[in-house]
């Protein structure tokens, strides 16, 4: 066992952890942090995506060990400070990017790393950034749309398919 | 998975001496090397991340032009990075997905040397040189069959030398469910002749087309590659496509790659 300690949504974070802990189990599973989902445990799906160090990654495919030292953002940090959606999240709700829910929070952290590098992506931008996150719900069409709309931009073409 | 020791060296020298120890295993990104331990394919009793030395981080020109990546560089670095070789950044930008390019490595992936891979099309290609902690290494000598490559047990990419083409470009085609190559073909033209590397088609991983670098080399345009095709005998058939298609493929991406390049 050994000891890590890192950043998580702004507070530190610390515990013991074996070598083979994946970051997806010491958010889950220690700190509790069960928004961070994990679909499919072989980095296809992207429920998990969290930030380390400001770069999304699939945490179910990243030792807790690796991140001995980092700053991890998880879904239950994005909200705003009193509580009320951000904007990706607030946009996924207006939009109805989500059915069932559980692709949702890697989506959110998904779109949030695009529009941090991109803040103005074209539609073909966004469905190519989501390429590793997996929803079997919406067909994509509406997370598209929120995450245009959570952009600033008009969706009003993006008519349904 | 079965546990193991995890350790973080920050120098090459220090993660020599760790690898030394009996199962032990260096970690690159891990982007096939976890999914590979939860298979419970690979049992090393220690592992050791490369992730924390900064001298095997970034990419630089050397001194004869030739793009040095740093062996533990995550493939969007270099994607953001390599601008002075677009095709190698454009490859580095379409692998995988955006959150494996941040964890995933230039290093890492040559060391396993998948069949399916883009970087070894890209090394081969090129005629990289792999910068080792004790050697260096062409890729013509380095890429030794489906994940066998010339590295000896416990040594460590810390360095991969790209040298520039006057063009080049790599056409994936890519297998939707991996992310991978169905076929990728990476085609590089120097001053003194092109060459044509394939990934994801053959038994015996990236190799060299011959016959379609001779042809380039005469004449760097698609119509050189018209009635030349690749026998489909030793290549990789699988419910994603058949030994017949990947070869037939081979072609089809060799000749699209050109016209990109040209």
């Amino acid at each position: 066992m050994a000891q890590v300690t890192m950043t998580v949504n702004g507070k530190a974070a610390s515990g013991e952890i074996e070598g083979r802990t994946l970051l997806s189990s010491f958010l889950r599973d220690q700190l509790k942090l069960t928004g961070t989902h994990v679909g499919c445990d072989t980095s296809q799906c992207g429920a998990c995506v969290v930030h380390v160090d400001g770069v999304a990654v699939k945490s179910c495919t990243m030792l807790a060990a690796e991140a001995d030292g980092a700053d991890v953002a998880t879904i239950e940090g994005q909200a705003n400070a009193d509580g009320s959606l951000n904007v990706i999240q607030q946009a996924f709700q207006d939009h109805h990017g989500l059915q069932c829910g559980f692709c949702t929070p890697g989506m959110v952290m998904s779109a949030a790393a695009l529009l941090k590098d991109n803040p103005k992506p074209s539609e073909s931008d966004v469905r190519e950034y989501l390429e590793g996150n997996i929803c079997r719900c919406t067909g994509y069409h509406n997370i598209v749309k929120a995450i245009m709309a959570a952009s600033g931009q008009d969706v009003g073409a993006i008519a349904a398919e | 998975m079965y546990n193991f020791e995890f350790a973080k060296p920050s120098s090459v020298a220090d993660a020599v001496a760790a690898l030394g120890e009996e199962d032990a295993q260096a970690l690159g990104g891990g982007q096939t090397l976890i999914p590979t331990l939860k298979q419970r394919l690979a049992s090393p009793t220690k592992l050791v991340s490369l992730k924390g030395i900064s001298e095997m981080q970034g990419v630089c020109t050397g001194d004869d032009g030739a793009l040095c990546i740093g062996g533990a560089t995550c493939h969007a670095t270099v994607a953001a990075e390599a601008g002075a070789y677009p095709a190698l950044a454009s490859t580095a930008a379409h692998i995988g997905d955006p959150a494996v390019r941040n964890r995933g490595t230039i290093g890492g992936s040559l060391a396993n040397n998948d069949p399916s891979a883009c970087y070894p099309a890209a090394a081969l290609a090129s005629g990289a040189t792999i910068v080792t902690n004790s050697r260096e290494i062409a890729a013509d000598d380095y890429f030794q069959g489906m994940f066998t490559t010339a590295l000896d047990e416990g040594e460590i990419i810390t360095e991969v030398r790209f040298p520039v083409p006057e063009k080049a470009n790599y056409q994936k085609f890519v297998q939707p469910a991996s992310r991978f190559a169905l076929v990728g073909v990476y085609v590089a033209k120097f001053a003194d002749g092109v060459r044509v590397a394939i990934t994801g088609a053959s038994n015996d991983g990236v190799f060299r087309w011959a016959e379609a670098e001779a042809a380039l080399s005469a004449n760097f345009s698609a119509d050189a590659i018209d009635g030349l095709s690749l026998s489909g005998d030793d290549m990789i058939s699988d419910l994603h496509g058949t030994d017949a298609y990947r070869a037939h493929l081979c072609a089809v991406m060799t000749k699209r790659a050109v016209a990109a390049a040209a």
